[in-house]
């Protein structure tokens, strides 16, 4: 099944699912009205966002400078930086990493550029025992599917259906309260921070000015993954670098409020290196893995370069009309929401995803949600142009020229309009069907009729 | 592989792709069609301080800002007039959770206040067992600094005991100063970046309320990974 084809059968299944369509919207509504809360507190979010666009602008316009600065200084400190081109490289310096240490067990914090390369699937694979901390992470690989959305991976799950899962999985399940859930989870995991031989983290920004990582969570599990295991590694794209320490005094609020709607995310932690000589704890040996994967291709098109600004926030993914009526799976694709339709074509190709971008209302909802005011809703026309520019489709071209000849000749237009009179009437007998030529609009909605009399014919008989 | 020719290590490779992409230039940030209003060489968010929530100017209302902004994370902050009432109010809370063993590191603070409760103690600024640190009841660090801002704290692995005192044990208590409060945080990035100038401790932490999730049906748990509680007590 073709993706585009895929995409269509499982939107149309869940925008059939009222009961899940519900319990998003309400969920995201909450977080709606928490997020406008913790915007109303700032003195000025517009000019925040401004600030916060100019610096990722500037951030991505010198990122090979940055970068080096970058990777130098964590360099100085003991860490060892490796780059990948593309997720097979990635899961190949993992892996030997993973073969140099004899490693067996790894406890990951949530990181999206994992999910990205298909890394625990490699890894399982391979016969690693992979635990995923983050909790809504471990709950989505218990039952072995990708994330729902991209910072709240089991959105989409109720307390009963986790509970039932924890039961069978895990065989401990007191009740369905999220707190006791939650205490299972808490359980099952402490041990596994110790006695695992690498810990496995993602990177939120990343600061050229002074050597250091930035992971942003709200649980402690990145801080004990990053505390306990002898091993570390982090994986993370190029374009989270930010020029300098004193940015993240603005993006570190940004994100929570934008994000979950939170004056701060609980930890906000900045990593320099491995343990220092003088430190009784952390990792005795630090691995950042930085993955292009097509995002420099994504740098050539100047035109979208900005989608690179994106802090995965998962705001525009919150207010899309689209994304919470058809949900995060239906994308198929690691990034999903407007972000995700902007860039999954240039990551993996227009042709085959170039339906992302049809898949959108075009109300700027998106645009208007980014903290680094990417230009979203354009993007997504820009790809649509794009696509057609590359690969016209042959009868929409033909329909456009005819519709173009049509509406240029009166004589044409209201012979037309006669037709449309005579014609509208069988059209109702097949609505629907294969037989009916206005099918895709006509499936799950009315076309309205055709008035008696036109604008122009009302004009020029006014009295 | 033909004489002088090399072959590029991955870092050049995609160094390379970034320079090449780069030489088209991107049109301004969130223009679209408008000019940019960053006009000068400073940084874009050095104005910061303008923009983020704002907080009061003398210390006593930044005192109650903190207060506010804890209460909120569901933190327990309390201010004290002496290190004694610490050391009683610290106390109490062992009574009260039985404590049967606590983690702590060397400091004026700690070493000042923690000795006296009579639990046993284990120090994390000096080689540990883990599991030890994990069968304790509370982990009692210091701090770098409070931010009234936010409500929470910054923590760094010289200055609080390592990298897991603050996150492993149940309850994380914090014990500091009056003058350690700083207004917001572009004060405290700049207090680090004064503190440490090129030394910084390979871990820095914004601690901003006990660990928390909202992954089951978006209803906040306290406690996910790291601890259930988190008390400051300042004097």
């Amino acid at each position: 099944m073709s993706f585009v084809s895929q995409f269509k059968s499982a939107a149309s299944v869940k925008t059939g699912d009222l009961r899940l369509r519900q319990f998003i919207r309400t969920a995201l509504g909450n977080y709606e009205v928490a997020r406008d809360k913790r915007k109303g507190a700032f003195q000025s979010w517009e000019s925040a966002r401004q600030a916060a666009a100019e610096t990722k602008w500037e951030a991505i316009n010198h990122l090979d400078t940055h970068l080096e600065s970058l990777v130098a200084k964590l360099e100085a400190r003991g860490t060892k930086v490796h780059w990948a081109s593309n997720g097979a490289q990635a899961r190949e310096i993992i892996s030997q990493i993973l073969r140099d240490k004899k490693a067996r067990s790894i406890i990951k914090s949530k990181a999206m550029t994992s999910e990205e390369i298909h890394l625990n699937d490699a890894l399982e694979k391979a016969g690693y025992e992979v635990v995923e901390s983050d909790l809504g992470e471990f709950i989505v690989q218990l039952r072995h599917e990708a994330p729902y959305h991209i910072v709240f991976p089991s959105m989409h799950l109720t307390r009963g259906e986790i509970k039932d899962l924890f039961q069978k999985e895990l065989g401990d399940a007191p009740s369905d309260s999220p707190e006791d859930l939650t205490m299972v989870a808490r359980r099952v995991m402490r041990q596994k921070y110790i006695t695992a031989d690498v810990g496995f983290t993602g990177g939120n920004f990343a600061i050229a000015e002074t050597g250091m990582i930035s992971i942003t969570e709200n649980e402690g599990n990145a801080r004990l993954t990053a505390a306990l295991p002898k091993t570390m590694i982090t994986l993370m794209g190029i374009e989270k670098v930010l020029p300098r320490f004193a940015d993240l005094a603005l993006f570190l609020p940004m994100l929570a409020t934008a994000g979950a709607g939170q004056p701060m995310t609980c930890y906000n932690t900045m990593y320099s290196g491995p343990r220092q000589p003088d430190e009784t704890d952390g990792p005795e040996e630090w691995h950042v893995v930085l993955l292009d994967n097509r995002r420099t291709e994504l740098l050539a098109d100047a035109e979208q370069r900005d989608s690179l600004h994106c802090i995965r926030c998962g705001a525009c993914l919150n207010v899309c009309p689209i994304f919470r009526n058809v949900g995060g799976h239906t994308y198929g694709t690691t990034y999903s929401g407007p972000v995700g339709a902007v860039i999954t074509p240039h990551l993996r190709g227009l042709q085959d995803w170039k339906h992302l971008s049809n898949a959108s209302t075009l109300c700027g909802g998106c645009t208007e949600a980014c903290p680094v005011k990417i230009d979203l809703h354009h993007h997504l026309l820009q790809n649509r142009r794009n696509a057609s520019t590359s690969e016209p489709a042959f009868f929409e071209k033909l329909a456009y020229k005819i519709f173009a000849i049509v509406a240029n000749k009166p004589a044409f237009w209201s012979l037309a309009k006669q037709i449309g009179w005579l014609t509208q009437p069988l059209q109702s007998l097949v609505k629907g069907t294969a037989l009916d030529p206005a099918k895709a609009w006509t499936k799950t909605r009315d076309l309205p009729p055709q008035p008696r009399e036109s604008f122009k014919d009302w004009w020029k008989n006014r009295k | 592989m033909k004489n002088g020719e090399t072959i590029l290590s991955e870092r050049e490779k995609i160094l390379g792709r970034i320079r090449e992409a780069l030489k088209v230039p991107a049109p301004l940030p969130g223009s679209h069609g408008e000019t940019s209003t960053h006009t000068t060489t400073e940084s874009p968010a050095s104005h910061a301080r303008e923009w983020l929530p704002s907080v009061g100017a003398s210390a006593a209302e930044q005192f109650d800002l903190f207060a506010k902004n804890a209460a909120d994370l569901k933190a327990d902050f309390q201010l004290f007039n002496s290190a004694e009432e610490v050391r009683q109010a610290l106390a109490r809370l062992r009574d009260a959770e039985k404590w049967q063993r606590m983690a702590t590191h060397s400091g004026g603070l700690t070493d000042a206040i923690c000795p006296i409760l009579s639990v046993p103690l284990l120090r994390t600024d000096r080689p540990y067992d883990v599991q030890d640190l994990e069968k304790c009841d509370a982990g009692i660090s210091e701090c770098d600094a409070l931010i009234a801002q936010t409500g929470g704290v910054v923590v760094t692995n010289r200055s609080a005991g390592g990298r897991a005192l603050s996150v492993l044990p149940p309850h994380h208590v914090v014990l500091a100063r009056r003058a350690q409060l700083v207004a917001d945080l572009p004060a405290a990035f700049a207090m680090l970046q004064q503190k440490y100038a090129d030394n910084y401790p390979s871990m820095i932490s914004f601690i901003t309320g006990p660990s928390r999730t909202g992954d089951i049906e978006r209803i906040l748990v306290l406690g996910a990974h790291g601890p259930k509680k988190l008390t400051i007590f300042c004097f």
